[in-house]
């Protein structure tokens, strides 16, 4: 038998939960927005504290990151994640849950392939493409320096 | 004011991808490696490293600000050892992000016990 493909289409577009749209942007505007003051509030207390502003934001990174992942294990992160949507993902503490919640899930699967091969689940792409469009936009100006464009 | 232009310049990129997420139904894993692919982008033209120093954590504490990074690590191996740089810079820029991500998440993973999802 034929599907009919509109008849499905109306049905797919009836059972799929419909967000709220203003909602949730500004629900991901309140949370993305706490995030990135405490990530300055962070920076802001290393700076005054006499380091470096590289060295100030390396230690912001590293503190949000150590928060979520002890957020992500008291299941607090991912109520904010379903709160926040947008607003608990785009920032670093997102990424963070995204490596440690994975590792979390599938420790009874051993060492290596529980915790050690799940833990890049989402921190294997992110590395993997990040390195390597850094490093395609890295030969581009290599390139245009040889020539003497850039 | 650094805390104002944080919240409202992170809030709002957090919403720029809100309405990406609600149009297209992109899953968090491809957000992510977009964020940092479209930040390193951003980097290498110029844009984004002018953006963070302006709006602080609001710039670097998105996933943008990541892939910003690592553009700038890769832009300053170059300076450094020439064609070399550029196998060498990313994980150097990046090295604290992601050393912390794996050790914390790691020892999270000895902490904590797995919940069931609500």
């Amino acid at each position: 038998m034929e599907i009919n493909k509109k008849a499905y289409e109306a049905y797919v577009k009836e059972v799929t939960p419909v967000h709220k749209r203003w909602p949730s942007i500004f629900r991901a505007f309140l949370v993305g927005g706490i995030i990135c003051t405490l990530g300055q509030l962070c920076t802001s207390l290393f700076i005054n504290g006499g380091f470096e502003k590289e060295v100030a934001s390396a230690w912001t990174t590293l503190i949000l990151i150590a928060s979520s992942v002890i957020l992500t294990g008291l299941n607090i992160y991912p109520k904010i994640v379903k709160f926040g949507g947008a607003g608990a993902l785009v920032p670093i503490t997102g990424f963070a849950n995204s490596v440690v919640a994975p590792a979390v899930e599938f420790k009874s699967e051993g060492q290596i392939f529980g915790i050690g091969c799940k833990i890049f689940t989402i921190a294997g792409p992110v590395i993997l493409y990040g390195i390597l469009s850094s490093w395609i936009l890295g030969v581009i100006a290599y390139v245009l320096m040889a020539f003497g464009i850039l | 004011m650094d805390y104002v232009k944080a919240f409202v310049v992170g809030g709002l990129i957090c919403v720029v991808i809100q309405i990406l997420m609600d149009n297209t139904k992109l899953m968090p894993g491809r957000i992510m490696v977009l964020l940092v692919v479209v930040g390193s982008i951003l980097g290498a033209v110029g844009v984004y490293q002018p953006f963070a120093d302006w709006a602080g954590a609001g710039a670097t504490v998105p996933l943008l600000g990541f892939g910003n990074s690592l553009w700038k690590g890769v832009w300053k191996s170059i300076g450094e050892d020439g064609f070399i740089g550029i196998f060498k810079g990313g994980f150097t820029a990046s090295s604290v992000g992601i050393s912390g991500a794996l050790i914390f998440g790691y020892l999270g993973s000895v902490i904590f016990k797995p919940r069931m999802k609500s």
